[in-house]
This record gives C-alpha cells, sequence and structure tokens, in this order.
C-alpha cells in the first residue's frame, strides 16, 4: 500500500482548513494497511466537518474495524481548492488515517444522507481513479456500495453503485465481508460472480442485476434479470439495539466539525407517522436502547473525550422512556465524578414531549440551542402531516423554554404540504409572533428563529404520490411570510432556496433516466449542491432538456396509485397500501395514533419481519398528544392568556385571530397573562 | 492555582489552527479531570490563556498556555500525564506555578525566535537579500491586519537574521522578529526578502520575555536529557544534515 502524504504535506499550507485533510482523531483506527485483510474505505461525501460526525459511518467503521478478517479507513469529500491541487498534482482520493490511494481498497463504500450530494458521489469515484460507470468496472478496481436514508430510492445512481445496502447495516458489513474475503483469494474470480453472490444477502440490492421497463415515457417497474435474484429485496433491521453499543470509541476530531460533542443513539426508528417524514417510516420500528446503557456509554464516552457536551441522538429523543430522569441521571454522573458541566442536547424535540422538568434539568449547565418542528402553521395542516401537536402544546414548550432561562428558539416548519392554503402558510407568522410574546413575559430580549424547508416528497412516504410545489409557487409562500414577519418584532426568518427544493425533488423520486442527468450537472462542475453558494439550478435545467427529460413530470406532477414507482422493487417494510390508506387520510384530514401505545394498524415494518418495538415505558411521555387520549378537539385552539385583551371570543378551532392580533402594535403584549 | 503550560507542536497536527489547539488542550485537561476554573455568567468558560497565535502549518518547541485551577493539583507528573492524553505532535515538555499578578502572555512576550525555509530562490541570491534587508535602514511593507491595510516599515521589527545554509528543497534562515510595537511575522518576512520566495518548514524555537534588559523565556526548556518525551524528530534529523552541509562546506 501507498501513501499520497508526501505529496500532499507541502501542499497543505495552501489551501483553506488544513485539518481536513490529516485524519489523527482520537478513535481513529490503528489498523495498518494489510494486504491480507478485506478493506474499507467509508467515504461521506461531503465536507470533512460535515461527514466526520456521521454515527452511521463511524459505527461500520468500528465494526469493520473490530473484525479480525478486515480493516478500513475514512474519506471525505475534498473541498473545490483541494480538489484543484488533488487534480494538479494528481493525488486520488486518499483515506485521512493512511493517506491511502481509494483505489488500493476492496470496498469504496459512501454513506448518503441526502439527495443533493449525489453529484459528490461521482466527483469521488472519478477522484478515485475508478471508471464512475459500475459496467465499465473490472476485477482491480474497488466494489462502489452505498447505504444510508437516501438509497431507499437508489435508482437515479443505479449505474454508478455496484451495491447498495438498504436499512442498518451493522450484520450486512460484517456478511459482506466474509463474502469478499474468500472471493478476493480466488484466481479465476469476475466481478460478476461476487455481485450475483451478494445480491442473496437480505438487504442488498445490486442494481446491475435488474432492468427498467417504461411504456409510454413513463416507468413501469424494475425487474430482476435472472430467475436467482430476488424479485424484490427488503431491508435490513436490527432486533435490539443493546446489542449495538456503537460506536464505542467515538472518533474525537483535532479541528471543529459540526456536532462537536459526544452523541450517544438513544433509539432507532420512529412511529408517530408523520406522512412527510422519510425516516420516520424507513427506519420502524422503534428500538431503544436500555436507560442503563446509554447512561454507561455517557459516563464512558465523557471521560474517554474530554467532551462538555453530550448530544442523545434518535428521530424524537423527547419520546425516550423515562428521558427526564436519564438527563437528570447523567448529569448526577458527570457530577459526582467531578466533571461538572456538562450540557445535555437533545435534538429533534417534540413540543408536547418537552416541560418544564426537562428544560429544568437542560439549563443546570451551559444551555444549548432548543429547536422545535411543529413543521406547519395550522391545526389542519399538522392533521394532514399527522404530526398531531396542539397550538396548546407548542406554547407550552416554547414558554417552559423561556422560563428556564433560553432567550431564542428556534422552530422548524415545512411549505408545500399537500392541500395547503395561504391561511395555512401565514399560521407560520402566526404561531411565531405568539411565541415571542410568551418569551417576552420571561425576558424582553425573547426572539424567534423560524426556519422553511421547501417540502419534497420521498420514497416510502405517505405523501409518495403529491405533487410537490413548483420553485414559483413556493417562493410565492416565502415571499407571504416574509411580508407577514416582516414587522413582527423578535421574529426572524430563514428559507431554503425554492430551486434547490426542485431539483432535490428531481433526484429524490426520480427513476434510472437520472443518472446521465446528475452524470452532467457534475461534469459541468456542480459539486457541493446542497451549500447554496454553489448551487445552480441552471446546471440542473440545461441537463434535463439534453436528456430530453421534464421537470415536471418527475417533480411537479401529482401521482396516480396504479403508477409504477421507481423504488417498487425495493421495500422499506412498510405495505404500500398502509401508505396509500395514509396518503387518502391525510387529504381527508384524519390523523394516525402512535402504535407503541396504541393497537397495531400494520404498516407492515414489524409483522413482515417478526420483530417488534423495544420500548421501556409502557405509557406515552407526559404531555405526548398522540395516541395518549388526551383531547385533541381543540388542537388549534389559542390559549385565552395569548388571545387579545378585548373583545375576548370563543375559543376558535382555527386560529384566525390573526387578523385582530395584527391590529395591536407589534412587540408589546397586551393581553399579559390575565 | 495559576499554571503556565510550555508545550511543543510538530508534524501533522501543525495544520491545526490556534483555536483547534485550544479546544484540544481545553479536552485533554477535562479527561486528567484537572479542577479548571469557569468563568462566570449565561454559558461558563474554562479559563485558558494562549499566547500569542501559531499560524497553520507552523511548527514550535515554544507554545504557553496559562490555566487557572480551583485546587492545586500535583505538578510531578503533570507534563507526562497531559501530553498522554494529547494527540501526536502535541508534547507538554513543562509546567510551572505561576505567581499571582503575572503578565499575561499575550503582553509579555516580546519577541520570537524562529527557523524559517524559504524556497525558490539559491543559497546565494538568499544570502544578497539577507544582507540588503540588515543593510537598510528602513523597509516599508504593505499589509492587511483586522481588515486595515496599512504601510508599515517593518525594519524595526526584525531584531536578528541569519542564514544558516542549504535545506534538501531550500534555504534555512534563523530570525528573532519583534511581536511588541511593529511586529512581524515569518510570512511577512519571506515576501519582504525578495519577490516570488515561499515559505517552507518554518518553527518557532523561542518565545521571549525581557527581564531585566535581558530576553529570556517564560518557562526554560527542560534539560534535553532528563526529557524522556522529545524524541528524534524532523527537526533534529534536519539540524544534523543541515550542520553536516556547513562542516562539509568549511571543510
Amino acid at each position: 500500500m501507498t501513501s499520497v502524504w508526501p505529496q500532499l504535506e507541502p501542499r497543505l499550507a495552501q489551501v483553506q482548513k488544513p485539518a481536513r485533510y490529516i485524519g489523527c482523531e482520537d478513535g481513529a483506527s490503528a489498523k495498518a494497511p494489510d494486504p491480507t485483510l478485506v478493506s474499507w474505505l467509508f467515504t461521506y461525501p461531503d465536507t470533512y466537518e460535515i461527514g466526520l460526525p456521521n454515527q452511521g459511518l463511524q459505527i461500520l467503521y468500528e465494526i469493520a474495524n473490530e473484525r479480525p478478517d478486515a480493516r478500513a479507513d475514512r474519506a471525505y469529500a475534498p473541498w473545490h481548492d483541494m480538489e484543484a491541487v488533488m487534480r494538479a498534482e494528481g493525488i486520488p482520493l486518499f483515506s485521512v488515517e493512511h493517506h491511502t490511494p481509494a483505489d488500493e481498497f476492496d470496498v469504496l463504500a459512501f454513506n448518503i444522507s441526502a439527495e443533493l450530494i449525489y453529484t459528490n458521489v461521482l466527483n469521488c469515484i472519478d477522484l478515485a481513479g475508478i471508471p464512475i460507470l459500475s459496467a465499465d468496472r473490472t476485477v482491480e478496481h474497488p466494489i462502489v456500495m452505498a447505504g444510508g436514508h437516501s438509497t431507499y430510492n437508489p435508482e437515479p445512481l443505479a449505474e454508478y453503485l455496484d451495491v447498495v445496502v438498504l436499512g442498518d447495516g451493522e450484520e450486512v458489513v460484517g456478511e459482506l465481508t466474509e463474502i469478499l474475503s474468500q472471493w478476493r483469494t480466488k484466481p479465476d474470480r469476475s466481478r460478476s460472480d461476487l455481485l450475483r453472490q451478494m445480491c442473496k444477502i437480505e438487504g442488498v440490492y445490486v442494481p446491475s442485476l435488474y432492468e427498467p421497463v417504461y411504456a409510454d415515457g413513463r416507468l413501469v417497474e424494475t425487474r430482476p434479470l435472472f430467475d436467482d435474484v430476488p424479485a424484490r429485496i427488503e431491508k435490513r433491521t436490527i432486533a435490539d439495539l443493546a446489542d449495538w453499543p456503537y460506536p464505542k470509541q467515538q472518533l474525537v476530531p483535532v479541528t471543529e466539525v459540526v456536532h462537536d460533542r459526544l452523541n450517544v443513539e438513544v433509539f432507532r426508528g420512529c412511529t408517530r407517522g408523520c406522512r412527510f417524514c422519510q425516516a420516520g417510516m424507513i427506519t420502524r420500528p422503534v428500538r431503544e436502547r436500555p436507560a442503563d446503557q446509554v447512561r454507561t456509554m455517557v459516563a464512558n464516552g465523557l471521560e474517554r473525550t474530554g467532551y462538555d457536551e453530550v448530544s442523545l441522538t434518535s428521530l424524537s429523543t423527547a419520546d425516550f422512556s423515562s428521558i427526564t430522569e436519564t438527563v437528570g441521571g447523567i448529569m448526577d454522573d458527570a457530577d459526582a465524578c467531578g466533571q461538572g458541566n456538562i450540557s445535555v442536547s437533545l435534538p429533534s424535540l417534540r413540543v408536547d414531549a418537552f416541560g418544564v422538568g426537562i428544560a429544568a434539568q437542560l439549563q443546570r449547565a451551559k444551555r444549548t440551542g432548543l429547536t422545535f418542528a411543529p413543521e406547519a402553521g395550522t391545526w389542519r395542516m399538522r392533521q394532514i402531516i399527522n404530526k398531531l401537536i396542539r397550538e396548546e402544546d407548542l406554547y407550552e414548550a416554547v414558554e417552559a423554554a423561556y422560563s428556564q432561562g433560553w432567550k431564542r428558539v428556534k422552530l422548524y416548519f415545512l411549505i408545500g404540504l399537500p392541500s395547503e392554503t395561504d391561511e395555512d402558510t401565514l399560521g407560520i407568522a402566526e404561531l411565531a409572533k405568539n411565541c415571542v410574546e410568551l418569551g417576552k413575559r420571561h425576558n424582553k430580549r425573547a426572539s424567534v428563529t423560524v426556519s422553511i424547508g421547501g417540502f419534497v416528497p420521498k420514497a416510502f412516504t405517505p405523501f409518495q404520490w403529491f405533487g410537490q410545489n413548483t420553485a414559483g409557487e413556493l417562493q410565492r409562500k416565502v415571499n407571504l411570510l416574509r411580508d407577514a414577519t416582516r414587522r413582527m418584532h423578535g421574529v426572524n426568518i430563514k428559507w431554503h432556496d425554492p430551486a434547490a427544493t426542485t431539483a432535490e425533488g428531481l433526484v429524490s423520486r426520480g427513476d434510472r433516466r437520472l443518472g446521465p442527468v446528475i452524470e452532467d450537472v457534475w461534469r459541468q462542475g456542480g459539486t457541493f449542491q446542497e451549500w447554496s453558494e454553489h448551487f445552480e439550478m441552471d446546471r440542473w435545467t440545461a441537463a434535463m432538456e439534453r436528456a430530453g427529460l421534464a421537470i415536471e413530470d418527475f417533480v411537479y406532477r401529482h401521482r396516480s396509485e396504479t403508477e409504477g414507482m421507481a423504488w417498487d422493487h425495493l421495500s422499506a417494510g412498510l405495505h404500500k397500501d398502509f401508505l396509500w390508506d395514509e396518503w387518502q387520510d391525510a387529504l381527508a384530514e384524519v390523523g394516525l395514533p402512535d402504535c407503541r401505545w396504541t393497537p397495531c394498524y400494520d404498516c407492515g415494518a414489524c409483522t413482515g419481519y417478526g420483530i417488534e418495538h423495544v420500548v421501556a415505558s409502557a405509557v406515552p411521555p407526559a404531555g405526548g398528544s398522540q395516541g395518549t387520549g388526551q383531547e385533541l378537539a381543540g388542537g388549534g385552539s389559542v390559549p385565552v392568556s395569548l388571545m387579545p385583551a378585548k373583545p375576548k371570543g370563543p375559543k376558535s378551532p382555527h386560529p384566525v385571530l390573526s387578523k385582530q392580533l395584527d391590529t395591536q402594535s407589534g412587540d408589546t403584549q397586551s393581553g399579559g397573562t390575565t | 492555582m495559576k499554571l503556565r503550560v510550555r508545550f511543543t507542536e510538530e508534524g501533522k497536527i501543525r495544520f491545526l489552527s490556534h483555536r483547534d489547539v485550544a479546544r484540544i488542550m481545553e479536552r485533554s485537561f477535562r479527561k486528567l479531570r484537572l479542577p479548571v476554573a469557569y468563568s462566570q455568567g449565561f454559558s461558563p468558560r474554562p479559563k485558558f490563556s494562549f499566547g500569542l497565535a501559531l499560524s497553520v502549518a507552523h511548527e514550535s518547541d515554544a507554545e504557553y498556555l496559562d490555566v487557572e485551577l480551583v485546587t492545586p493539583v500535583d505538578l510531578e507528573d503533570l507534563p507526562n500525564q497531559l501530553t498522554q492524553s494529547l494527540p501526536d505532535g502535541l508534547t507538554v515538555v513543562a509546567v510551572e506555578i505561576l505567581e499571582p499578578g503575572s503578565t499575561s502572555l499575550q503582553q509579555a512576550i516580546v519577541c520570537c525566535r524562529w527557523n524559517i525555509e524559504v524556497l525558490g530562490a539559491p543559497l546565494p541570491d538568499v544570502t544578497v537579500a539577507v544582507a540588503d534587508l540588515l543593510a537598510s535602514s528602513e523597509h516599508l511593507l504593505e499589509r492587511t491586519r483586522k481588515g486595515k491595510a496599512s504601510i508599515v516599515d517593518v525594519r524595526p521589527a526584525i531584531l536578528e537574521l541569519e542564514v544558516m545554509g542549504p535545506t534538501d528543497t531550500g534555504v534555512q534562515l534563523k530570525a528573532l522578529l519583534a511581536t511588541e510595537g511593529t511586529s512581524l511575522r515569518p510570512s511577512e518576512l519571506v515576501r519582504v526578502l525578495t519577490e516570488n520566495l515561499e515559505e517552507g518548514r518554518v518553527r518557532r524555537t523561542h518565545q521571549f520575555t525581557m527581564v531585566d534588559g535581558k530576553r529570556c523565556e517564560p518557562i526554560e526548556a527542560p534539560d534535553p536529557s532528563t526529557q524522556h518525551q522529545l524524541e528524534p524528530t524532523e527537526r533534529n534529523d534536519l539540524s544534523r544534515s543541515l550542520l553536516s552541509d556547513l562542516e562539509e562546506r568549511a571543510s
């Protein structure tokens, strides 16, 4: 094995943030290059700062390195300046541990967590010196794999990837290693034999063994080319998170990265059933880590890393059984062993599960940012997306935060949801305004940051049939909100570029015909497309035209029940009729309870795989509204304390008080707490 | 109790920013559960104070850090323990108790000594450039600091400058550059010398304070014979090859 370090080192002083390329993390594998071992290069196709903290990648990296028959390194996408140096000097993509060229590994494995990063995947393959098309690779080249949430519709990248892994990778990484270990020593080995063998592993999809069938310009189905190839690929699911306490040695980078803290995954999966949420649909069922294991992992992790912040990660951390006690326990442990000043951050907080109890525990140390995601501005809209949080729940959560000393709260919303009206859109401004009013009762400088994303329908969600809003329509809604909040003191609004939302929609539900489009955008220099300063819609539009495809057809059009989807030959465990029924219920504004605490409605995720939820608590978290028997009839009503002082109207099922509140002057509240 | 820590920074780790090194040090103190004092307020910060920032890609034999502790600790094995908890390339060579009321590092340091490798010009050209620069009484440099462009006479900041001889890839200089009053950075010195000169390996070998009119290090480097951490480095290799080069030429 060779190292590119001697070529790289003299150039590092010329690029921005050279620490991105030196490795040196605490927890990095010390396994030296060894030609007798199956070697994996886990690659995150974005910058080091974004990719390093990725837990999925770190878990598989550690599992591979623990195996006696394998070793693993990591690589990240070089930033533009470094790419220019690499191309000029003939330096290939390299691992950060040993600076080994990527093409010396057996496997180049990508973690793909977002769709706009696809052009970076092609760029990394190319920088590795590997032919970008799967069909052009030989036994001399690494196997190019991908996993991660976005690969539930891997079809746009089908011609570029040799292998796709659906679902949890903990077990698959070992199974693939075993096959590779035997294959690589065979004298007469062929790539097609290897791929044919791999496709028999549950959760493993080999795109080249399938062909798409089109009729009248639409995809009909994707079918296997051979009899012994599975017609449908099921995702992999680990039954119990307690068996996989990874990462045990979380990587501690020497330079600053995002989420620069200890991260402990407290559960995987989510059954809140938000209809827009791909992560919640594809990761079912819920598998909680035992609370004592969480506490041990946190205590050991803090001890080893020296971090002063720990994040308890999951899709909805406040739902973790006895979350308040767990957070308190972590703080007590830290106090007891003299670490003190440890902050606990809880990403993805549901407002209906966040109360003064948690807020009080969290503020014992440095306050971390608080983000809530009501997602939609009106109760009607939240019923459609099945995020059944009542207006009151939001205000209680926000008030809990402000009363415990937070000055700023961040709120996430989506626009462009199914059947959205302008009243729904403007409801966002109304909620934000009311939150600031509540905050001002505790702190004069209280503010709310409203982050607005354009909704992109994703594979394996009830909204997969929905025609996405056009970029123009999203922009119009952004403008509505911008105008509405302009004079609201303390309300700051941020939004995503609607054009980038269109490009994301294109590849999210695209089929194999999108491959050449992605390749075209990459060849035009369109890398780092999720970085707004590098995104240019013109490249995508031009590429679509050259490919003879219409954006309208892939993105904006509503799809019919019978239409073939690009991912129909794959399975996230969910019955398609469950998804369709959910779509119909959404349009009828009917909600669905959380099946952790209510009877099973058979979405398919548990029954299909013979597994069950692993949830410690038999009762839903305090304050939880969904399936908890709480009265939802007044979900949209605004608490009396936030109503205008005079004329005091009856509780309304719709937050139509906007007009009345608008007549009051901006930043002082007249209603008081009476 | 306040401590002053002297450490070295070399190898791959030299590509870290000053901020990165500061964060690593904070984590290292937490790992060892040293009772670091925290500031009061909304977001408490550990009471660390670092000396003059070292530029990205520069190495150093003499970096300093002052830290305040709530309770006294045993200093005996502390340098070794700290080094163990730091990434390769960061080595704590000495820890001393800091007398109350000592001047902060930022204010106390008056000049630094540097080994600077310059690339892109042969030895005779560099020698001439150095001689010219030393013979001049004024040298104007246009520079931008904190967003402000200005033209400064940097000649007074060059306290000493010597050509040490060739390296494998360039020419080795040794310089003493002021850090108070008009200051000059090694990269600026390279720019000042001649056009088209590039910076090679750069290493800070000393930081000096003024005590009774004499330059001295805040903490003298311990006697190498009692130091177990210092392993042969590229620097030592370099100085050895430099020495043999010079000896050859002298003979």
